[in-house]
């Protein structure tokens, strides 16, 4: 197990170095820089910033400087934001998403697997139907629309909720629900087909023929093994929700990291560009590696480092 | 019953895990914030709630650059002088100003006053807050707002003495100001940012006292900032030590940063903002419509400008004549009426009616398609063609942009209608579409510009060099640059508004822009929210505000 995630920390390396490489390149060849903007600077003044921030440096040199900054976990300077380092606008933002993240997940998780369960176990009686209606709606309503829709009726009509912010819990359960939708739908989709799937499977047959009850066959034995695609889907899912969404952070007024990953492309906010991606790379790759980990729990047929026992 | 039962169980197992984690932090988060808002919610009437859509790059007076820095700024320090509600500047730091006989000598006594950390507002303040500006080395972008004093230019860019700029504190209480010309509007730069004082024994000691609010963010303003959470709001309080404080009414301020329209206008509408929309804040489009019939839009026009820029270098828009033809040929009010929606005035000059009384009116009538007809005919000949559908498309660009794209969908279906000529569209992401732009790399091209001092120099001097950074056109015009040279060496207030007058008409002569629109501010306000005062700029102040 020890030298199976060892091996994988270092593919992780390997993948991070990539991405960090790609990131940096096509940045530069993007046309505009930072100081790019309506009112142009006066060339000395662009010089003199150039020179400031290091982007009078050859290629290379700004590379190299660049690897080992990020060594050292040290992101640089905002262009456009004077007052906060890169790192600041990372720890600043990432809680709040973080927060607002683990809520949706928690949402999605615990409601996606119940409507999914249902749905098969009740296949094409009523239940199964109106929670696959509640699925189809999830997945095909952009969460833009849903935050706007629960905005609108349960903030400005009814009142129960304030409109938008992030200041206590009351604030964050709208934008969760707007978050959760899609990936409780997803969810409950697939819970559902992977559910039908191993309910038809011999051994299932073998405890209902042995007399175990429903309840018994479905906790112990169904619902283990139907969950592998959904963990499957919980990585990158994990790793996109928990690093914020731009349209919803927008909507809702909420200080995460989410915006940034839109923003600091349109301000070429250099250093924001390559601090985000690879920190929101260092999660995706890390809950990855959780979820591979995870299966050689939740299944142990599958083979990790080599083991020797099947089932 | 029992597989019922174990179902049952194992969903509230779940359910129960969500409910705990979310209670918990319930719990945690209304002891800390939900506390001091009920507590500040307590005492309703003088407290301010606003939206300034973004987290302000940099609350440091010599290194801010953009309107949402401003606005705080504005807040919470005090220049030389302040813009009153009269939209005229008026003595602020400064309790008494004397201008030399030349009007290149600008002698400043400062009023008794103090930073909100008790320490005395001394003439030094001011004189290190400009000079730190000017030191290339402090990577200030908007420095040269303070290149009219004598040496400042050279000093920012050509490597010349700091110590030659031509601003010396005589004494704690005496600023000495030489300008490089005599410059009417300097008292209106002197209540812009980039001239505001920094407190200069916090700021030496500590280059980053600028960061956050604190100790060492010390301002002379109306308010202090108590508080900033940067990218979610900032909170002001009432400044007791200002020299002013008896003329402040709020008590607090909580600047909140939202950057979606939609939710701005909730907000409002359900009693959480004070205000949505303009300068601040921005107010959907799709609901202009119903608060202006509802009567609760508020409109005031600014000075800035929506224009088209030509590429006068190559191309069809080379020529003047043809220029002048899509200039004429494009019905400004329509476009205002069914797309802006915002009451914006159709712009026919370039320099804003605040500066211009005149240009409401303008040069030419809006949507004057017989003599846009009458200049296609000459252009076309100049040109050597005989129809317009000879003439190869024109290509509009803009940035990437519902209401650029929607404009520009408009005036190019009126050309075709009204001229014949055939226009693609091209739109671009920003920093991409301002790289083309200002190399020159299209053939029309969408622009804005908002004025920051209220004075028609700002949207004239701009053209006066084809290489200059935002003329962006290739335009050049040996008489227009003379009256400019000349204007910034007049005395005379009436004589130099006329030069400048005539360097416009020489500029709309020969049309290198066409100009769209000039812009307004919409926006809606609490009722009982009176005096919060928006200036022809567009700035906005708080220091009289109040709710009755």
């Amino acid at each position: 197990m020890a030298k199976y995630i060892g091996k994988r920390l270092l593919y992780m390396l390997i993948s991070l170095w990539l991405i960090i490489t790609a990131t940096f390149f096509f940045m530069r060849i993007a046309p505009g820089n930072p100081f790019t903007s309506e009112k142009q600077l006066p060339p000395e003044i662009e010089a003199n910033l150039n020179a400031h921030y290091g982007l009078d440096k050859p290629w290379y040199a700004q590379y190299g400087d660049y690897l080992l900054k990020v060594v050292k976990w040290d992101f640089g300077p905002s262009f456009k934001y004077k007052s906060q380092t890169v790192n600041d606008l990372i720890s600043e933002g990432f809680p709040v998403s973080f927060i607002l993240g683990m809520e949706a997940i928690l949402l999605a998780v615990a409601f996606g697997l119940i409507l999914g369960i249902i749905a098969a176990l009740k296949h094409n009686k009523w239940q199964d139907y109106t929670a696959m209606i509640i699925a189809v709606a999830g997945i095909s309503v952009p969460s833009f629309i849903m935050a706007t829709f629960l905005q609108y009726f349960l903030a400005i009509k009814m009142g129960i909720f304030p409109v938008a912010r992030f200041e206590t819990f009351m604030h964050t359960v709208l934008p969760a629900l707007a978050l959760a939708s899609t990936p409780m739908a997803f969810i409950a989709r697939l819970t559902r087909s992977s559910m039908l799937e191993v309910m038809s499977n011999d051994y299932i047959k073998t405890a209902k023929a042995k007399g175990l009850s429903q309840g018994v066959i479905t906790v112990k034995h169904a619902i283990r093994n139907a969950l592998l695609p959904v963990v499957t889907y919980m990585g990158p899912l994990t790793a996109g929700i928990l690093t914020g969404s731009f349209v919803i952070e927008r909507i809702f007024g909420i200080p995460g990291l989410g915006a940034h990953f839109v923003t600091s492309i349109t301000n070429r906010d250099y250093t924001v560009i390559m601090g985000v991606t690879v920190f929101y790379s260092i999660i995706l790759l890390a809950s990855i590696l959780l979820v591979d980990i995870a299966y050689g729990i939740i299944d142990p047929r599958i083979k990790l480092a080599g083991g020797k026992k099947g089932e | 019953m029992k597989k019922r039962l174990s179902i049952f169980f194992s969903m509230l197992l779940v359910l129960s895990m969500f409910l705990a984690a979310c209670g918990g932090k319930d719990g945690a988060d209304s002891g800390e914030k939900g506390g001091d808002k009920d507590a500040g919610k307590s005492d309703v009437p003088q407290e301010l709630s606003v939206n300034i859509n973004t987290e302000p790059p940099s609350l440091h007076p010599g290194l801010a650059k953009d309107a949402t820095s401003g606005t705080v700024l504005r807040q919470t320090f005090e220049g030389l002088t302040r813009i009153g509600e009269d939209g005229q500047p008026h003595e602020a730091a400064a309790e008494k100003i004397d201008i030399s006989e030349d009007q290149k000598v600008y002698t400043f006594t400062l009023r008794d006053a103090t930073w909100s950390n008790g320490d005395p507002v001394t003439a030094k303040d001011f004189e290190y807050a400009w000079k730190w500006a000017l030191d290339p080395n402090n990577q200030s972008e908007y420095a040269y707002q303070l290149y009219y004093i004598k040496g400042a230019e050279d000093a920012n860019l050509n490597g010349g003495s700091i110590d030659d700029v031509g601003v010396v504190a005589k004494d704690d209480k005496t600023l000495e100001v030489t300008l490089a010309n005599p410059t009417p509007f300097f008292l209106e730069l002197t209540a812009f940012y980039t001239y505001l004082p920094i407190n200069s024994k916090i700021a030496e000691a500590n280059p980053d006292w600028a960061n956050d609010a604190g100790e060492n963010y010390t301002s002379n303003g109306p308010f202090v900032m108590t508080e900033w959470s940067h990218s979610d709001k900032i909170l002001l309080e009432k400044n007791e030590k200002y020299w002013d404080a008896d003329t402040v009414k709020l008590t607090n301020i909580e600047m909140i940063m939202i950057n979606d329209p939609n939710t701005e206008l909730s907000m409002f509408d359900n009693g959480e903002l004070d205000w949505a929309g303009a300068p601040t804040g921005a107010l959907p489009t799709d609901a202009m419509q119903a608060l202006k019939d509802e009567g609760r839009l508020v409109t005031k026009s600014i000075a800035g400008i929506y224009n088209y820029k030509f590429n006068t270098t190559e191309g069809p828009t080379a020529n003047a004549n043809i220029r002048k033809a899509l200039a004429h040929a494009i019905n400004r009010q329509e476009v205002i009426d069914n797309i802006l929606q915002g009451e914006q005035l159709p712009a026919m000059g370039i320099v804003p009616p605040s500066m211009f009384p005149e240009n409401e009116k303008g040069y030419f009538p809006d949507n004057d398609v017989e003599a846009a007809k009458e200049f296609l005919q000459k252009g076309l000949e100049e040109l050597g063609y005989k129809d317009p559908s000879e003439l190869p498309a024109i290509v509009l660009s803009y940035n990437t942009s519902e209401a650029h794209q929607k404009i520009a969908q408009a005036i190019q279906d009126m050309w075709k209608k009204n001229l014949g000529i055939e226009v693609t569209l091209e739109n671009q992401e920003w920093a991409v579409y301002l790289d083309k732009v200002h190399s020159l790399d299209y053939q029309v091209a969408r622009m804005g510009w908002l004025g920051d001092f209220n004075d028609a120099i700002n949207f004239l001097e701009m053209y006066r060099d084809a290489d200059g950074g935002n003329n962006d056109t290739g335009w050049e015009s040996k008489e227009f640059q003379d009256l400019l040279a000349t204007s910034a060496t007049e005395g005379d207030h009436d004589a130099r508004q006329q030069m400048l007058k005539d360097a416009e008409a020489v500029f709309m002569d020969d049309m290198p822009v066409l100009p769209i629109y000039f812009y307004t501010n919409n926006w809606v306000q609490a009722d009982n929210l009176k005096d919060v005062v928006v200036s022809g700029l567009g700035d906005v102040q708080y220091k009289w505000a109040h709710f009755e």
